[in-house]
């Protein structure tokens, strides 16, 4: 993985732009000593490092604000950075670069449960959303794996999902309004507790944009009324073709669960050795979770219940205690972790089209032989999206870079069935340079359009996103100018 | 101008050297230059997957046409997208490309979401005549930049859509309709406040005040809907007699019916539900009719009245639907930094302002 050569103009820069950052920011907020910027060195993507050149660390719109005036003043790239869970290397520095981090902007500003949203500081948890409103019996549907420690500005960045967002929607959907500041310090308010924008859909293009386009800041998020009850059901099958028909007849038959969740053999018994969730050993597992009251749920599950037993399955296990849907979750919920304990692993993110779950399966246990490396699958089942967690062992010389080949090839994979490259961790580094496997050069300038209308020079996180050789002559114009 | 297909479409773009008027049905009364570019031509539902949740049309493809393949499947546009023709007084017929381009959503866009939250991927040419394509037709994709969102109610002004992509839900077993007398807006959108903060999932939130009542529909299987029913009609009881009515008016509400056939401006007004009643008062409205839960104002106008005038400052935004568009533009003033964002992308994607010009800014 490339990243591009550090520009020795902005190195020789430091001491100047410390000085002037440190007239805006109070002193603890500049972080120039390399011990201690090396904490901002990786994200969650950890096998790519870099300390960044400095970091700071605001504490209001009016300090970011100044923050990216000073560095749009002196040519520096900046990277914003919430809490650091990117699995795609969305906050990797490079040496050249400030890390501007959210971290101590967390405050909730304003909730309204007869409106339904709330107003809250960007740096602030996706967990702590929900936790500020469960009180009065609310919640922030969103609900990414990472959701006790990543930000509302990752989410925001990422446009981030979760296990129930075959119901609810990821982070797009729920997101009414945001504050945000531009690369010259310029603040902007698009949305706010309306629904719809009144001119074009600059928020639907700011979610998502890997904080490429500017810094979040605020952001207005829809809240919803808790479900009275939740139970889900365990489903065990002899094969992945038949777990994933089942989860197509279900989807068409009407019932629509909050999620359905699968895992393969392997995640499996990661999962019963790290957990002890009582899974049934089987191929393939479905976790189906459904809402509403008892009657409600009892009547969904009888149907959903009827179509899986068409489908000749080894096991139905319906939860019948609130302990033993934390237990089946639990499983579900420690697989990245479950993993871990067997050897290193790289965790893919390609959604493919449900119809094709059985196909792209079949193949990935044969790029797995051919490989030679062990791959689990576990992954949102109801929408597509995968989780292939390729094991490797990152001390093996090679190992690495034999398991970022076979990744490339199952995301190019994905994308050939008539899915994408990643259903809701980003692009990042990771899958920059597969781009141009999903886009053509025009659509790909027809999204470095948009960033040239936000941020002209290419100074916010601008060697992300867009395979580098397409991204140079921007970035190239940047370092000239200086 | 009226292609047949996407090939022929871009060689028709990439010839322009004037403006033109995109158009599909023509039922949505966009207004535009004298040349049009019509997209009804490059019609059909190229793949429809139930299973899968998914369905991939061409932009001109009659929106009649995508409710009735999704019906014969049990299926639906869950976004509920209104008929233009009743309140515009136009002919034709509305196609998905329309929809996608105006964000055309109805009362459900308050729970399930609007067009664009279903739109999962778009093809479109370019003001260059370049073919575009962004997102898929996958449930989930962050992949890039979100064009989709961009192009869903850019009215034309970025790109002639020629494929949209879908993501389509299944259609309710039953629905209540639950109506209550309501003496004002205020006390509608507090009972309407209630019923949408309840765990009861109300798929619509409307008030008509010349009827006086507030109405919320719940949907699903029929026990489910009993249930929520009776559940919802305790919770409302504070806000007066709650029944359960027969007949079905939210096609009447989605295409704000109470107004067809009457003369006047027809204004839309986008905000925060709670200071719907006092922003509907300032308009001093000819009628009213309240969707979203009072987050969606329609208001029937005298003729040439500035509404933006007599609202003032306020979070939220007022469009032009209906009426003369002479000093007062379709779409509400943006402020300057978000209007210079909004310029720049319209400059990028259409270099040459062939699409809609001055439509939206």
């Amino acid at each position: 993985m490339d990243m591009p050569a550090p520009n020795p103009t902005v190195l020789a820069k430091k001491p100047r732009l410390v000085q002037r950052l440190r007239q805006v920011l109070p002193e603890d907020a500049v972080i120039d000593d390399l011990s201690e910027t090396r904490a901002y060195e990786c994200d969650a993507l950890t096998a790519y490092r870099c300390p960044p050149l400095l970091a700071v660390l605001p504490s209001s719109t009016q300090e970011v604000s100044d923050v990216l005036r000073i560095c749009h003043e002196e040519g520096v790239p900046v990277v914003p950075r919430g809490s650091g869970t990117s699995l795609a290397g969305g906050a990797l520095p490079t040496a050249d670069s400030v890390i501007l981090g959210v971290a101590r902007m967390n405050e909730v500003l304003e909730t309204d449960y007869d409106n339904r949203i709330i107003r809250v500081q960007s740096g602030r948890t996706n967990l702590s959303v929900t936790g500020a409103v469960e009180a009065e019996d609310f919640f922030y549907a969103p609900d990414p794996s990472s959701q006790l420690a990543c930000a509302i500005a990752g989410n925001i960045a990422m446009n981030s999902g979760g296990a129930h967002c075959l119901k609810y929607g990821v982070t797009t959907n729920n997101l009414l309004g945001v504050t945000m500041v531009l690369m010259d310090g310029t603040v902007v308010e698009v949305g706010g507790a309306h629904l719809d924008p009144g001119g074009l859909d600059l928020l639907g293009v700011i979610c998502g944009s890997e904080g490429q386009l500017g810094v979040v800041t605020e952001a207005t998020l829809r809240i919803l009324r808790k479900p009275e009850g939740a139970r889900p059901v365990l489903m065990a099958f002899d094969s992945n073709e038949v777990a994933g028909a089942c989860v197509s007849d279900i989807i068409k038959a009407g019932v629509l669960p909050v999620a359905i969740e699968f895992m393969d053999r392997l995640c499996i018994e990661a999962c019963e050795a790290f957990a002890h969730a009582g899974y049934p050993q089987c191929e393939a597992l479905l976790i189906v979770e459904v809402e509403g009251s008892d009657a409600e749920i009892d009547d969904q599950l009888s149907r959903i219940l009827e179509i899986a037993r068409r489908h000749n399955p080894l096991e139905l296990r319906e939860s019948q205690s609130a302990e033993e849907s934390a237990k089946i979750w639990l499983g579900r919920k420690s697989a990245f972790g479950a993993m871990g304990q067997i050897n290193d692993y790289m965790c893919l993110d390609g959604t493919i089209p449900v119809s094709s779950l059985p196909m792209v399966l079949r193949r990935i246990g044969e790029l797995s032989r051919e490989y030679g490396l062990d791959v689990g699958n576990v992954f949102h089942a109801g929408d597509g999206n995968m989780h292939p967690l390729i094991l490797f062992d990152a001390n093996k010389p090679g190992d690495l870079e034999k398991c970022e080949a076979f990744g490339a090839e199952i995301l190019k994979l994905c994308v050939d069935a008539g899915g994408c490259l990643t259903g809701e961790h980003g692009v990042g580094i990771e899958k920059r340079d597969l781009m141009l496997h999903q886009y053509s050069a025009p659509d790909l300038e027809a999204q470095m359009a948009v960033k040239d209308v936000f941020d002209p020079q290419w100074l916010l996180n601008p060697a992300k996103v867009f395979p580098l050789s397409v991204s140079e002559s921007r970035r190239a114009a940047q370092m000239a100018a200086e | 101008m009226r292609p047949e297909t996407e090939a022929e479409l871009a060689e028709i773009v990439a010839g322009l050297d004037a403006p033109v008027r995109i158009l599909g049905g023509g039922t949505r009364g966009v207004p535009g230059p004298q040349a049009e570019v019509n997209v009804a031509g490059l019609s059909g539902i190229t793949l429809y997957e139930p299973g899968a949740l998914t369905l991939v049309a061409r932009a001109g493809t009659p929106v009649a046409e995508i409710e009735a393949a999704l019906a014969a499947e049990g299926q639906r546009l869950a976004f509920e997208p209104m008929d233009h023709r009743g309140l515009m007084g136009t002919e034709g017929v509305p196609t998905i490309g329309g929809v996608v381009a105006g964000n055309i959503s109805g009362p459900r866009r308050i729970q399930a979401g609007a067009a664009r939250d279903f739109l999962l991927g778009v093809r479109y040419v370019d003001g260059l005549g370049q073919v575009i394509s962004n997102g898929g037709r996958v449930m989930k994709n962050v992949t890039g930049y979100d064009l989709v969102k961009l192009m869903a109610g850019s009215w034309g002004t970025l790109g002639v859509l020629s494929e949209v992509s879908l993501k389509v839900l299944p259609k309710a077993e039953t629905l209540a309709t639950l109506t209550l007398a309501v003496p004002d807006a205020e006390t509608a959108v507090q009972a309407l406040s209630a019923g949408l903060g309840s765990p009861y999932e109300v798929t619509g939130a409307a008030y008509d005040p010349e009827a006086g009542r507030a109405l919320l529909r719940i949907e699903g299987f029929a026990a489910s809907v009993d249930y929520r029913a009776t559940a919802l009609t305790g919770l409302l009881a504070p806000f007066g007699m709650v029944t359960r009515l027969e007949s079905d008016p939210w096609a009447a509400i989605r295409d704000v019916a109470p107004f067809h056939n009457r003369t006047g401006d027809v204004w839309r007004i986008s905000v925060k539900p709670g200071d719907a009643p006092e922003l509907a008062a300032r308009c001093e409205a000819e009628a009213l009719l309240f969707d979203w839960g009072g987050g969606l104002i329609w208001a029937l106008m005298p003729e040439g009245v500035d509404l933006r005038a007599r609202l003032g400052a306020f979070s939220g935004h007022a469009t032009l639907i209906r009426g003369k568009r002479d000093q007062r533009s379709m779409f509400q003033p943006e402020p300057a930094p978000v209007a210079a964002l909004s310029r720049g992308l319209r400059q990028r994607f259409d270099p040459k302002g062939l699409f809609n010009p001055g439509l939206m800014g």
